[in-house]
């Protein structure tokens, strides 16, 4: 099931020039762009791993897809996603999110029942792939 | 009547049959970088000559690129050398906006850089550091000053090395996203270049800057002092020629950077004289008119930077 989070996840794959023309956009507006990772596609997992620092202060976007492409070396085989914050506002706000590497395999999410009191039933989602421990998932 | 079929209709993709030459130059705004170029910078007519080849050269890839002749990215690493003071960091800013026009680079900003900024401090803080560097340069110029120092074989567990490994391979991967400018002063950067066989073909212009002769050097002199609204008297004009002369067979002269401070001083003395001798208002002209006293009260002319290093003794009468 491909996972579809964020923007453009409907779209197919972007190439390195698509994410490239995103991320100028995002800079050109004066926006950090920054490059996150993870092996926990829960729509509910805002904790993902930081590639590197916001990139504050590079005019220019081939420095995001150079580091896309580092992260990608290191972590192939997990979600990659490209983020824009805004703090114009005073504080960090994303304005641009989206995936721009996924794993070859994904398994997709399991709906859970669970039985409460009287005949009330709690649902939840969970992903196939975070059965597995940590690092473990996506082999 | 002619025998040939038709020739295809022009499409987006059939590439055009011709491409004026002339018209490319006009419309990339390269005149006005090489004119500003020839009226800013003062003497350095090698380097001009081999910018104007360099823009040919490129103007010309671009036509055949829209020819569909050529596909690859030329080889634009470059290599400055020339003494202290030839103008090496500004001809870089000026090829930055060149290269911007022609379109090699996207943003054509130059970002200047010596060993500090390049190598870190211990294991492991050097690569994150260089990435950073190349990061803020992609899409202009990274100048590197004194490239030389990256390179210390004495100590073979200098993390120089690892700022070279990363920045040769920035240069071959990401060859359309940065420009690599190397500068120093000839000789090291030539030992340099023996020592790192890789960046010597990486880098395909190596532009050498000649020093300035002394008419040059007061020319610059007067182009400085006219930026400031400043100007030299006759008498002024007479010792900046005797000190331009002298200055140069004194130690640490640095070409343009040495008339720059030498004019610094005598700013600093005509107001220190102006503020002494002036008894009423005094006009315009004399604010900014420097004079032949207030240049020729330089130490260069009592021999040098060793006069005002008195021995102890002598300095306390």
């Amino acid at each position: 099931m491909r996972l579809r989070q964020g923007q453009y996840s409907f779209l197919p794959d972007l190439s390195d020039d698509d994410i490239r023309v995103q991320a100028q956009y995002a800079i050109d507006k004066g926006w950090a762009v920054s490059v996150e990772y993870t092996d926990d596609p829960h729509p509910r997992n805002s904790f993902w791993e930081m590639w590197g620092h916001p990139m504050f202060d590079t005019p220019d976007a081939a420095a995001l897809v150079y580091e896309v492409n580092e992260c990608r070396k290191a972590h192939g085989a997990k979600y990659i996603r490209v983020l824009a914050f805004d703090a114009s506002a005073g504080w960090e706000s994303i304005r641009m999110s989206f995936i721009v590497n996924r794993p070859a395999e994904e398994p997709g999410f399991r709906l859970v029942r669970q039985e409460g009191e009287g005949r009330m039933i709690r649902y939840t989602i969970e992903s196939y792939a975070t059965r597995e421990p940590e690092g473990a998932r996506y082999a | 009547m002619t025998t040939e079929p038709a020739a295809p209709q022009t499409g987006p993709q059939t590439a055009p049959q011709t491409v004026d030459l002339a018209a490319a130059y006009e419309a990339s705004g390269v005149r006005e970088v090489l004119k500003e170029l020839d009226d800013t910078m003062i003497g350095l007519a090698p380097v001009k000559q081999r910018i104007r080849e360099t823009a040919s050269l490129l103007l010309v890839d671009q036509a055949r690129r829209q020819l569909g002749l050529a596909t690859e990215t030329p080889t634009l690493h470059m290599s400055f050398t020339g003494n202290p003071g030839t103008g090496k960091t500004t001809v870089a800013l000026k090829m930055a906006d060149l290269l911007h026009r022609l379109g090699y680079v996207r943003k054509g900003h130059l970002v200047t850089v010596t060993r500090d900024d390049l190598v870190g401090q211990y294991i492991g803080h050097t690569a994150p550091k260089t990435k950073e560097v190349l990061k803020k340069a992609m899409g202009g110029v990274l100048f590197i000053d004194e490239a030389y120092y990256l390179y210390r074989p004495e100590n073979e567990r200098d993390y120089g090395q690892e700022a070279i490994e990363i920045l040769l391979q920035v240069m071959e991967n990401n060859r359309d996203d940065l420009v690599v400018i190397l500068a120093g002063y000839a000789d090291r950067m030539d030992r340099f270049f023996d020592s790192n066989p890789g960046f010597r073909s990486r880098i395909a212009h190596h532009i050498e800057f000649p020093d300035y002769s002394n008419e040059e050097l007061l020319k610059i002199a007067d182009v400085m002092l006219t930026e400031q609204n400043y100007t030299l008297d006759p008498a002024a004009r007479t010792a900046m020629a005797d000190y331009i002369a002298a200055r140069r067979g004194q130690p640490h002269f640095a070409n343009a950077r040495s008339i720059r401070n030498a004019l610094d001083r005598a700013r600093l003395r005509q107001a220190n004289r102006l503020f002494n001798e002036a008894a009423g208002p005094l006009d315009g002209t004399a604010l900014s008119t420097i004079a032949g006293a207030d240049i020729l009260a330089s130490r260069v002319f009592r021999g040098g930077l060793d006069v005002d290093r008195k021995p102890a003794k002598e300095a306390a009468e």
